[in-house]
């Protein structure tokens, strides 16, 4: 007996060095981050004070914090970032919506799809950016613009990913449901949807991104207001520490919604395996 | 010329599954292949059919054809003396694999079939529940398939199947995706199930021993265009009375000799 209890503890001494391992490697991991962010800054910092850079081509993080609170006082910091929030998360869910739609019809009908193919190609290699002109004309000097420009941007690779997702469902799985005399709505239903939910949440994180190019680039040619606006009024103000502090704004914006988007894919997929 | 010969329907049809002068081409734009020429034969009730072939020759074709999937070049089957020419609620298939949903309970994909055809349930709920009893998974209905072994999965499948009460069943080798020591218990037990619900079994497998453990008939295909080769007759002495124990059985050998031989003719 005694020997068994003794060969369970040298297990379970294993295991917590096994556990201590794995966290330590964790912390070191996130310390090493933050050195890197912190040194980065106090280079930036040390480097336009000793007038190794120049801080008005460079800006330094003092500076930025400066025009932060001075953007802040003004009260239209949150407006700013509000509104580009705002353009990005409709942009992306009108997307997102428009392309799974698009890709359920190019799946139902065989012909639709062929017919299309080509057009898919050519509208996939051409730079969306290109039409903003037109799409000014049509939808106005404003958010409308912002919006179809966003959903330019990011439709067509929806399009071509959800519809792939759709294809590549098991052939055999479709003759199942079919031996039990299923619709087509209902192969759609019950099978070729829940089995691209990954399609679909991949489909989400491209879509995060490229939504934050369109709302940028959007906002870089009609917009009055809107973190996109900041830069391009930065810029054309030689204020180049309001063009640093909205690119970090962006940064971190973009970030936490991909980490939304992430934290969406843990609970579908925790909900789709259980 | 014609492709082939297409006959029309006969009219002194008796059995449960009658599969009558069926043909089969493929088309594509290069021209067409043969695949199946020729095809008739029945089924009676409560028998145990298999179909054995080399690979390619179209067994898989056949099966499709019988469930209503695919339409046959020319030919007709009957189910109970009536024309099938669509998918029927009296057949039920199984597939290689168990085609489980990942993302449903097992309660869930046993009843996908009821729900798409619309009906309650409720109506099907004594009859799974007996048929979960009476296979040990009753423990199981609320785990996903990603929690079962490949035989209880496999087990699955066949209750989904047998939950709508088809009265014949279409087999599509239905223990090839299973570990050796699993698919010859698992076709012990599904053969033991089959039979105490009495269902009309057509299967089709590249096995040649697991055709004979089983079944009552075995039709043999010859290459593509596949033909009707030879129909053995199996029949075991009443000691060797399951899959299992059939192999043991002197006559075992004797049939797989001259199934071999047809097949490699």
């Amino acid at each position: 007996m005694e020997g068994v209890e003794l060969l369970m503890l040298d297990y379970t001494k294993e295991h917590q060095v096994y556990i201590k391992n794995i966290n330590t490697r964790k912390k070191k991991i996130i310390l090493t981050r933050l050195i890197i962010l912190v040194a980065f800054f106090a280079l930036w910092e040390i480097a336009g004070d000793l007038g190794w850079i120049d801080p008005f081509l460079t800006s330094t993080p003092s500076r930025m914090w400066k025009n932060l609170i001075k953007l802040y006082a003004e009260g239209t910091l949150f407006r700013h970032i509000g509104i580009t929030c705002f353009e990005t998360i409709l942009g992306f869910l009108l997307s997102t919506v428009i392309g799974t739609v698009i890709a359920i019809l190019l799946w139902w009908s065989d012909f639709i799809s062929d017919v299309l193919d080509p057009y898919i190609v050519v509208l996939n290699a051409l730079p969306k950016i290109a039409l903003a002109p037109i799409i000014i004309f049509w939808a106005g000097n404003g958010m409308s613009t912002i919006i179809v420009i966003t959903i330019l941007i990011s439709v067509i690779v929806t399009i071509i990913n959800v519809f792939h997702g759709f294809k590549t469902v098991d052939r055999d799985k479709i003759r199942l449901l079919k031996t039990f005399g299923a619709s087509k709505f209902q192969i759609l239903t019950y099978l070729i949807i829940p089995s691209s939910i990954p399609t679909l949440i991949s489909a989400l994180k491209i879509n995060v991104g490229l939504s934050w190019v369109g709302v940028i680039m959007g906002e870089f040619l009609v917009a009055k207001e809107g973190l996109g606006f900041l830069i391009i009024y930065g810029g054309q103000i030689s204020q180049l520490d309001t063009v640093m502090v909205s690119i970090i704004i962006l940064s971190i914006l973009a970030y936490l919604m991909y980490e939304a988007v992430e934290l969406v894919e843990k609970k579908l997929t925790k909900i789709m395996l259980h | 010329m014609p492709i082939n010969n297409c006959k029309l329907a006969g009219d002194d049809i008796l059995s449960k599954l009658t599969v009558k002068d069926v043909f089969m081409n493929y088309h594509s734009l290069k021209g067409f292949t043969k695949a199946l020429t020729d095809i008739s034969f029945s089924v009676e009730e409560g028998e145990f059919l298999s179909i054995v072939g080399p690979s390619g020759c179209g067994k898989t074709t056949l099966l499709n054809i019988i469930a209503g999937l695919i339409k046959p070049s020319c030919g007709e089957i009957f189910i109970d003396n009536e024309n099938l020419d669509s998918v029927s609620s009296k057949i039920g298939y199984m597939f290689q694999r168990d085609h489980l949903f990942e993302w449903s309970s097992v309660w869930n994909n046993i009843t996908l079939g009821i729900k798409i055809q619309h009906k309650s349930p409720d109506l099907y709920k004594d009859k799974i529940t007996s048929l979960l009893k009476n296979y040990g998974l009753m423990d199981f209905v609320n785990y996903y398939p990603d929690e079962l072994s490949g035989g209880m999965r496999q087990k699955v499948a066949l209750i989904r199947t047998l939950a709508l009460n088809p009265e014949v069943l279409l087999l599509d080798e239905p223990f090839s995706a299973l570990d050796y020591q699993t698919r010859l218990n698992i076709s012990d037990e599904i053969f033991k199930i089959l039979k105490e619900e009495g269902k009309t079994v057509i299967m089709v497998t590249h096995d040649i021993s697991e055709a004979i453990s089983m079944s009552n008939r075995i039709l043999v295909l010859s290459k593509r265009p596949a033909k009707i080769r030879k129909i053995f007759n199996i029949t075991f002495s009443e000691s060797y009375n399951s899959p299992l124990k059939c192999r043991e059985d002197p006559e075992f050998r004797i049939y797989f000799n001259n199934i071999w031989k047809e097949l490699n003719y």
